[in-house]
């Protein structure tokens, strides 16, 4: 019994450790879906901000600048594709392509030219997150086990929240979800539709460099080149199981990270191979898809082009 | 009014802009990264033009990225957008590992059925998201993704099963049986200098050709287009639009079925657990971009990726990191994509300058 509870504990544990990256990464990716822009190239900016957040921590030596770092690293490869996409029309998904391309390829570029790897040296834990509860518990029992992780774990749901917050109870929320349906009549209504789309995709950027920073600075301590694989497109399916709202996506990153966490646990044990847990958020989303279909949530204007009138 | 033939209305014109834009930022961040890039893009060139045994080893690169270029050009031609290509290729390959391993054929029979099998899954792979499209409304592009992803996992899941994984360790399948390779004969190959030479790109070439007849001269590449161009008025016009829609998927599936079976029965003979996507697929997005969609370019788009990875992968030598070509790529096709909004640049330019 004992036994269980501890490892109920840990299953707890890997889950609040699996999920920050892709809600933080989601929160991002329902503003830019909401607001009209497709962000296909939420992996390539959680890459770059995985290694931006493991550089800086590496030289700076404090987490939190390197987290924001990382942050801004994503947002830079974000205003590449809102240019491309809203100053200059491009097919948003061709463009998202190209960011895959850039981010993963820039950050390994700038590692080997940096450190002469593809991996950067580990970081300390002075260079990393902190942990909020560090030594509070006694280490091995439930709450030592549960309670285990960074203080950025928690404050991805406060995020959550905010998001949900901007989304449905601000002025800004209320643009940019408008702007997502009907982009003509916002303009004829005085919103700049350009401007609200820019911050929207910067944001999404933004949001998914931390949760790539994240990841080095947290959940693994340096940067691989296998540190981000699939969690951008995991992001993605997650906003579209949540029905393009920050509070279901925030549901859906928590069951896709429960898939995490099962996956890190049992990768010890070997009783299922973690290759076909690993397909659970995938295969999820297409039953969603599936099932949602003929009730459609995704905003009327997502992926068109719009063109100011002046 | 004369109608002039303008070097600004060719699309052309911009694919070479934009790979040229993509080569000078790529210099920059060679440049950044203290390694000059007249060494790095020289030996780029040397690495692929120095020697004729190069060259068929470009050839051997490039083909399984025309057959991606190839389904992904397809798709768009029918107003799909194949993004999925990077699953069907591994479903692909799977396919052909299968039959490569456990069937006991003779040769030439033995890699016909594995390529078909390819071509199946590849198909069936794609059909599945066409399905969602046409029955259920699901735009593609998302299916598809999901798909890549599934095909990813379940690559690495059967390369793991005791039917197929090698004895002793490692984390890869057995080698395909040698009836079922594509290679060249021995003597051929160890004339060529390469021992991977096989029949892919001459098969890709083929099948690039097979592919233009069907878009331009036949009534189901007609009604493909059409649907492609407007689905309504093709729908007007008697042409059973969802039809269409799931043929096209199809085939652009087969084709990135049969390019993996191309790099595993050519170069690779067996499949290892990866630990991220290995992108022929997405690589054949760029391919298909750079072609402007016309199955004889990704012939030529394809030789240019292919000569771009295998000389890439020598760019360690003068020091420079081989990413570097992921970066350039990528810009490419950033600037194919804003490629439009430099043509109405242009021509807004010219005609100022015209009155």
């Amino acid at each position: 019994m004992d036994n269980l509870i501890m490892n109920l504990g840990l299953l707890i544990n890997a889950t609040l450790v699996a999920t920050p990256p892709l809600l933080l990464a989601a929160i991002g990716s329902s503003f830019s879906e909401r607001s009209g822009v497709i962000n296909l190239g939420i992996e390539g900016m959680m890459t770059m901000g995985a290694f931006a957040g493991a550089a800086i921590g590496l030289v700076v030596g404090n987490g939190w600048v390197a987290f924001l770092f990382g942050g801004l690293a994503g947002a830079l490869l974000a205003v590449i594709h809102a240019i491309v996409c809203i100053q200059f029309q491009a097919d948003q998904t061709i463009a998202g392509t190209a960011i895959n391309f850039i981010g993963p390829g820039l950050a390994l570029f700038l590692s080997k030219a940096i450190f002469k790897s593809t991996d950067t040296p580990p970081l300390s834990a002075a260079q990393k997150l902190p942990k909020m509860f560090d030594g509070v518990f006694e280490a091995g029992s439930f709450w030592g086990n549960v309670l285990n992780v960074y203080t950025v774990a928690y404050l991805v749901f406060i995020f959550a929240f905010i998001a949900w917050f901007v989304f449905y109870k601000t002025k800004f929320g209320a643009h940019l979800r408008a702007v997502g349906e009907h982009p003509e009549a916002c303009e004829s209504l005085g919103i700049d539709v350009y401007k609200v789309r820019y911050t929207c995709v910067i944001l999404s950027g933004f949001m998914s460099g931390l949760g790539g920073a994240f990841v080095t600075l947290a959940t693994i301590n340096q940067f691989r080149p296998s540190v981000i694989v699939g969690q951008g497109f995991i992001a993605i399916a997650a906003v579209i199981f949540g029905k393009f709202s920050p509070g279901g996506a925030m549901k859906a990153c928590l069951l896709f990270g429960f898939c995490g966490g099962v996956k890190s646990i049992i990768t010890m044990s070997n009783v299922i191979s973690p290759n076909l847990i690993s397909m659970i958020p995938y295969v999820v989303t297409i039953l969603a898809l599936l099932l949602f279909s003929g009730k459609n949530h995704t905003p009327a204007a997502n992926g068109k082009i719009f063109v100011k009138s002046k | 009014m004369k109608k002039k033939i303008n070097i600004l209305d060719s699309n052309v014109f911009y694919t070479f802009l934009a790979i040229i834009i993509g080569f000078i930022i790529g210099a920059l961040f060679l440049m950044v990264a203290k390694v000059s890039p007249a060494a790095a893009y020289g030996k780029l060139i040397s690495g692929v033009f120095g020697k004729p045994k190069y060259m068929i080893w470009t050839l051997v690169y490039a083909s399984p990225l025309i057959f991606t270029g190839l389904s992904v050009a397809f798709s768009l031609r029918t107003g799909v957008f194949n993004i999925g290509a990077e699953g069907q290729f591994v479903v692909g390959s799977l396919a052909a590992v299968f039959v490569g391993i456990v069937f006991k054929l003779p040769p030439v029979l033995h890699a016909i059925v594995a390529i078909l099998a390819a071509a199946a899954a590849g198909f069936v792979w794609s059909y599945l998201v066409g399905l969602m499209k046409v029955k259920r409304g699901n735009h593609e592009v998302l299916s598809y993704i999901m798909f890549n992803w599934i095909a990813f996992y379940l690559s690495n899941y059967l390369v793991n099963t005791e039917l197929l994984h090698k004895e002793g360790d490692g984390e890869a399948t057995k080698n395909v049986m040698d009836s079922a390779r594509i290679l060249f004969p021995e003597g051929l190959r160890n004339a060529l200098g390469c021992n991977a030479a096989n029949w892919g790109f001459i098969l890709a070439v083929l099948v690039a050709v097979a592919i233009w007849i069907i878009i331009e001269k036949t009534t189901l590449g007609y009604k493909l287009k059409a649907v492609g161009f407007n689905k309504d008025a093709a729908n007007y016009g008697g042409i059973n639009s969802d039809r269409s829609i799931l043929t096209a998927m199809g085939i652009s599936g087969m084709l990135a079925g049969v390019g993996g079976a191309v790099q595993l029965l050519g170069m690779g003979a067996r499949i290892s657990q990866f630990a991220g996507q290995e992108g022929f697929g997405f690589q054949g997005i760029t391919v298909a971009l750079i072609a402007g969609s016309n199955p004889i370019g990704c012939i030529f788009s394809g030789i240019f990726y292919g000569a771009m990875k295998y000389g890439g992968s020598k760019l360690t030598m003068v020091g420079a990191p081989e990413e570097v070509i992921d970066i350039i790529m990528g810009c490419v096709i950033i600037f194919i994509a804003v490629a439009q909004v430099f043509k109405r640049l242009f021509k807004s330019f010219g005609k100022k300058k015209e009155a």
